[in-house]
């Protein structure tokens, strides 16, 4: 039948960009195990509302783990400490009666806070639109069969496009930099053949782009690995490096 | 009186839209500089046609109400998108598929419109993989497919169990380019909440910014909205918890017909529902019916024990097994259409052989298929979903069988759109699961996916020309003229009687309520009683949301409870005209369901002498009966039979 936990939560609260944040503290009981860390935040929220306070504002959407949307930082993980996940996936039965249970924002140069859980992360849409693309337009396009792709590429391809764009990867690097979201898009344009005409230009902008936004440097410490929800592996930071070597040959 | 002319050009079907091509008006480069165009909403359809008026040289100015054009509720459909290419050599064609959507409709959408969707679903695969989409691949380095319900062919090409994500990123990098350009001004988290009217054209939107809360004015020579479907009335769904009909509901008060509103479809393979705390409801591809058997025990005792927990599937034989969908429909067995699956799975679960603690649930088995074709392969084809179903009910559903059960997924009904996606009010179109165009009374699975990008890439870019060339001297408005003006009144005014109400009920205790009525009473199995006290208690909701909804915080800040408590005093407004729909149309069909109506075998009834058309609902006013028109159905090519899947 259903177990339940009591839990005590600390929750980063700050009411806008300029604004200083705090830590408060609240307690919930009879919590589901079966439910999702979000809908213990909606639990949370109603008892807030009931009580006249304003609830914790927190991203979220889709609640199946494909939009990218949530992003809380919870017990020191970003997307807490379920493996391969995101936010939304994770349940309470990884919790344990009693416990106390911090969420924080994503913290990082690149994504300031807008307001209490809820950080911006339209830098990430600037780096995609430094170059993130292959330069095609609507219509005049060759058929899809046209240019035969190895399996292997393609379901590379595939895993490197499965970024979610969360941003979980800054989050958990002590640099603050984006080099595992970048270097996922750089891989999967430059392992299919429409792709590879623009590749070294396509690394060249998009690092550039992140270097202005203020992410930092990649010191190659693999926390952002650990830590993605989509299992983007660091073998995309190596093929990124060798496509902003031959930009720089080229150049 | 409002007149619905369809604008479907002459010729016969396979020729209209290459007659309407070559006889539309354009608008020369210079000109197109000159033009604003508003698109509302980034998902599928959204991104593709904003990015394709970028590249085509207007100016577009597109509104999200996420952080981000990628968080489109596009992002989440998994199994695929369908394509008239044939590559399997396995008998398809631009007819079959075109037939297959008006049958799988159950006749109810515009021949016109669907021949061409199937015409230019082609184009929509060049594009996607263009653009580089991942499609999967077979060992030979081309395209694959697979097979989805509805269809004898395979047609469906997919990416994993992400096919919405990189289609949705795919036209995301394509509209982030154009943003990049400069053709194209993105604005994030920002929710439109009015439209307006000029001289009888949509002329600009007032939109709310969400980080701030301030009202802004914008003017555009012509307004898109492509915002999605109103699954979320029911508020468990397996869309976002952020998907909403607002958009489309100021569109249809501002005089645009809402047509068919009670179409709704009702997804098989969800999984259960499993408490009161609930939030929304997951769905599992439907491409697991490729190899998954659904069943539930053939004996009611087995059945209670289950329920119990004093046995499990995998404890019960195989000939006390009831594979309800193999015995009832032979002929697709798995494969029947989502309505059919959907309607048979309460059928066995009302009879008392559901399972799951709930008993609201029946088992998607995949242990014939691991048997046969190994778990590797299983795994391959299907192994984040069986992720994503472990982490949250924490099951494996390699080693036993998942749980399923329908709920609502995509509303067939929306915007009603001439053939040039143009609604009743000039200048405002309507696209993607949005508008109501093409898929009747029910969708297919892997169409929705082709129904966006093909309005998006290659519908709107034409037909927004032909509208737009008579606009080229037509000023740019400064957004000062009186019409902007007001607008934004109102739309401010809404906002501050919101805030002003001050009860004791947050918004979604208050949108629960309203999804059990609507569940119970506008759901899988609808009747004339039920229908009619379905209108009274929305009513009731309607009135307890204005007199007691509490919202919390100011409107001149980021407020999450005041942009939900927008949406859902629209939701309950389009519940009513859901269940005044269909009260109205009394038969069944597709995913609306009349128990009045339906065969001896518990089929679904067509009337076709009577209603035979898309049912266009015109708002009258504040607490004023909407009045309804017809659209006649004209089927020039199909003949109209009962569905038939045996
Ligand atoms: S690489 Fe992983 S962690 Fe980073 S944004 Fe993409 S999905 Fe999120
Ligand atoms: S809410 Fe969409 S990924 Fe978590």
């Amino acid at each position: 039948m259903e177990t339940t936990i009591n839990i005590k939560l600390k929750v980063w609260r700050q009411a806008g960009p300029k604004a200083k944040g705090r830590f408060e503290t609240y307690e919930l009981n009879n919590i589901s195990t079966d439910s999702s860390f979000l809908e213990m935040l909606d639990i949370l929220n109603e008892q807030l509302i009931n009580e006249g306070k304003e609830p914790v504002a927190f991203d979220h959407d889709c609640r199946e783990g494909i939009c990218g949307m949530c992003s809380l930082y919870i017990n020191g993980r970003p997307h807490g400490p379920d493996d391969d996940v995101t936010t939304c996936q994770l349940h309470m039965r990884k919790f344990k009666d009693g416990e106390t249970i911090t969420v924080e924002p994503w913290r990082s140069a690149g994504f300031p806070i807008i307001k209490d859980l809820i950080v911006d992360r339209t830098a990430f849409d600037k780096i995609i639109a430094a170059g993130g693309y292959i330069s095609v337009s609507t219509g005049g396009v060759p058929d899809a069969n046209a240019i035969p792709i190895p399996k292997e590429d393609a379901d590379e391809a595939m895993d490197a496009a499965s970024c979610i764009g969360c941003g979980a990867c800054v989050a958990a690097c002590k640099n603050g930099s984006a080099m595992l979201f970048v270097s996922a898009k750089v891989s999967q344009l430059a392992l299919l053949p429409q792709g590879r005409v623009e590749a070294a230009r396509r690394a060249k902008n998009m690092v550039a782009k992140m270097d202005e936004l203020g992410f930092g440097n990649c010191t190659n410490t693999g926390a952002c690995e650990v830590e993605c929800p989509k299992g983007i592996s660091l073998a995309n930071i190596a093929r990124l490096n060798r496509e902003f070597l031959k930009a720089g040959i080229q150049d | 009186m409002v007149k619905l002319d369809a604008k479907i050009p002459d010729g016969p079907l396979a020729r209209k839209w290459d007659n309407y091509k070559a006889n539309q008006k354009l608008v020369n480069p210079a000109n197109k500089r000159k033009l604003d165009i508003i698109v509302v909403g980034t998902g599928l359809a959204g991104a593709s046609a904003a990015a394709s008026f970028g590249e085509m040289g207007f100016n577009v100015k597109v509104f999200t109400i996420q952080d981000s054009p990628r968080r489109a509720h596009s992002i989440a459909a998994q199994g695929g998108i369908n394509a008239a290419k044939n590559y399997p050599n396995d008998g398809d064609s631009v007819y079959r598929l075109f037939y297959d959507t008006v049958k799988g409709g159950d006749y109810r959408a515009r021949e016109a419109n669907v021949y061409r969707l199937a015409q230019v679903s082609n184009n929509i695969i060049d594009q996607c993989v263009a653009q580089g989409v991942p499609f999967a691949r077979e060992y030979g380095g081309l395209l694959d497919n697979r097979s989805f319900g509805g269809a004898q062919v395979s047609r469906t090409f997919y990416a994993k169990g992400q096919t919405g994500q990189q289609l949705l990123l795919g036209a995301y990098q394509a509209l982030m380019r154009q943003v990049h350009a400069g053709s194209v001004k993105l604005y994030t988290r920002n929710e439109m909440v009015e439209i307006v009217i000029v001289d009888g054209k949509a002329r600009g939107i007032i939109s709310r910014n969400l980080v701030t809360g301030k009202l802004e004015r914008h003017f555009g020579h012509a307004v898109v909205l492509a915002t999605g479907g109103y699954g979320n009335t029911f508020f468990l769904s397996t869309n976002a918890m952020g998907s909403n009909g607002s958009a489309a509901w100021k569109a249809y008060k501002k005089g645009a017909m809402f047509a068919n509103p009670c179409f709704a479809q009702i997804h098989p393979t969800c999984i259960p529902v499993h408490g009161k705390f609930q939030s929304k409801l997951t769905l599992m591809s439907e491409s697991l019916r490729n190899d998954g058997r659904i069943w539930v025990p053939k004996k009611k005792e087995d059945a209670e024990a289950i329920r119990a927990g004093k046995l499990k599937p995998t404890e019960i034989a195989e000939e006390d097994r009831d594979y309800y969908l193999e015995r009832r429909y032979p002929a697709f067995g798995n494969l029947v259409p989502r309505d059919v699956a959907s309607r048979a799975a309460k059928e066995r679960c009302d009879a008392g052989y559901g399972v799951g603690p709930t008993g609201l649930a029946v088992y998607l088995d995949f242990q014939s298929a691991i048997d046969r074709l190994g778990r590797d392969a299983i795994e391959a084809r299907y192994g984040n979903l069986f992720q994503m179903y472990e982490k949250i009910v924490d099951d494996n559903p390699y080693e036993t069988p998942m749980m399923i059960y329908p709920a609502i997924h995509y509303t067939m009904g929306g915007i009603w759109v001439d053939y040039e996606l143009q609604t009743t009010v000039p200048g405002l179109f309507c696209a993607g699961e949005a508008n109501f165009s093409d898929h009747g009374a029910n969708r297919l699975g892997a169409s929705a996916l082709m129904q966006g990008l093909a309005d998006g890439y290659f519908v709107l870019p034409y037909t927004i020309q032909n509208y737009l060339a008579d606009d080229i001297s037509t000023p740019r408005m400064t957004t000062e003229e009186r019409e902007f003006e007001d607008a934004e009144k109102s739309a401010k005014d809404r906002l501050d009687k919101i805030m002003s109400i001050n009860g004791k009920r947050s918004v979604d205790s208050i949108h629960k309520e309203l999804g059990l009525v609507m569940w119970d009473f506008v759901g899988m199995a609808r009747n004339k009683e039920g229908l009619q006290q379905a209108i009274e208690k929305i009513q009731a909701i309607k009135k307890e949301f204005w007199t007691n909804v509490r919202i919390p915080g100011s409107a001149e800040d980021m407020n999450a409870e005041l942009e939900k408590a927008g949406r859902l005093a629209d939701f309950i407004e389009i519940g009513e005209l859901m269940a005044r729909d269909a009260l109205h149309r009394e038969e069944s069909c597709g995913g609306h369901f009349r128990e009045e109506y339906q065969t001896e075998d518990g089929e679904a009834l067509r009337q076709d002498d009577k209603f035979t058309y898309t049912a266009c609902w015109q708002y009258k006013g504040e607490d004023q009966e909407p009045e309804l028109h017809r659209e006649d159905l004209t089927f020039e090519v199909v003949k109209l039979v009962q569905r038939n899947y045996k």
